[in-house]
């Protein structure tokens, strides 16, 4: 990593902007092109890459394997767990009309938290499995 | 431009400038998904496609080595079936609608509801993300299990915990 400072300046500028960015797609997948799948995707890209010019220690030190496995299933229980909540609310599972008082509001809910479910499984599983594959090749 | 590509893979030996040839492919069907209007589509394939899924090859290669074995057999009975399968599709597509067709089943069956009710009903801007998210959430909820999945089967292949490894070697 020492050998390439521009590299890693050029990455210090890049992996602010690109975690921002899935943010970004995150919460806008709403209004504009993107969602959960495309945001968790470009958010791993962004540690994946510090990972990749710092080496994987140092990236565990910021999100470590075990860490990634545990919120990779709280994002899939987050997503059916608001299915459930739908059915305790007097809906049918994944009825987002009983979440709020409006039917409407009720959507804006549910979309909003199953997309930060997906969001949340997908940056993990993609971090997970880039750090299983490099420390099964070390 | 995606033809050509395609045979510079199926030519090359060399593993990374293969990978390198996927990226590039990947990028080429983004920019063709755009074209087409779908952006979120296009969005998919470049973030996974063209990035995500080079760098898992990347790190695959660790395990296999940067070249091709040249296999002496020719594999007979695999070209055969491939080129009986390519022409089964290419004279199916003949049957299909043309493209932008108003009439064709993909226009007249769900889709008009959800352009005309997804406004009053789920009340956000982006239809594609109503479709997937609310009225298809059921086939969402497993693509997202699907992805854990993945994540159980890299887990168990590679073995996450290097201690039991080295115990058992």
């Amino acid at each position: 990593m020492r050998k390439n400072p521009i590299l890693r300046e050029t990455s210090h500028l890049l992996i602010p902007a690109i975690l921002l960015f899935g943010l970004y797609v995150q919460f806008h997948g709403e209004y504009g092109p993107g969602g959960g799948f495309q945001a968790g995707v470009i958010f791993a890209s962004g540690i994946i890459l510090y990972a990749l010019l710092h080496g994987i220690k140092k990236a565990e030190k910021i999100i470590s394997l075990s860490f990634t496995k545990t919120l990779a299933a709280l994002g899939l229980l987050l997503y059916a767990g608001t299915g459930v909540v739908g059915i305790f609310l007097g809906g049918n599972f994944l009825d987002y009309n009983v979440l709020a008082h409006e039917a409407v509001h009720g959507q804006h809910w549910g979309i909003f938290i199953i997309e930060l479910g997906v969001g949340i499984t997908v940056t993990t599983v993609i971090i997970s499995i880039f750090y299983s594959f490099v420390k099964f090749n070390k | 431009m995606l033809a050509l590509t395609v045979i510079a893979i199926i030519v090359m030996r060399n593993l990374l400038s293969v990978i390198m040839l996927g990226s590039i492919y990947s990028l080429l069907s983004a920019t063709l998904f755009v074209r087409l209007d779908a952006v979120d589509v296009a969005f998919t394939e470049a973030a996974v496609g063209a990035g995500i899924t080079t760098v898992l090859y990347l790190s695959a290669l660790g395990f296999t080595g940067k070249h091709q074995m040249l296999t002496r057999k020719n594999h007979f009975v695999a070209v055969f079936v491939v080129f009986v399968t390519g022409a089964g599709l290419l004279y199916s597509t003949s049957d299909m609608p043309a493209f932008g067709d108003p009439n064709a089943p993909v226009q007249t069956h769900v889709a008009p509801r959800y352009i005309e009710k997804s406004e009053t009903e789920v009340g956000i801007p982006n239809i594609v993300t109503s479709v997937l998210a609310s009225y298809r959430s059921f086939d969402t909820l497993g693509e997202v299990t699907v992805v854990y999945t993945a994540l159980i089967a890299v887990l168990l292949l590679l073995g996450s915990n290097r201690g039991a490894r080295q115990d058992k070697s």
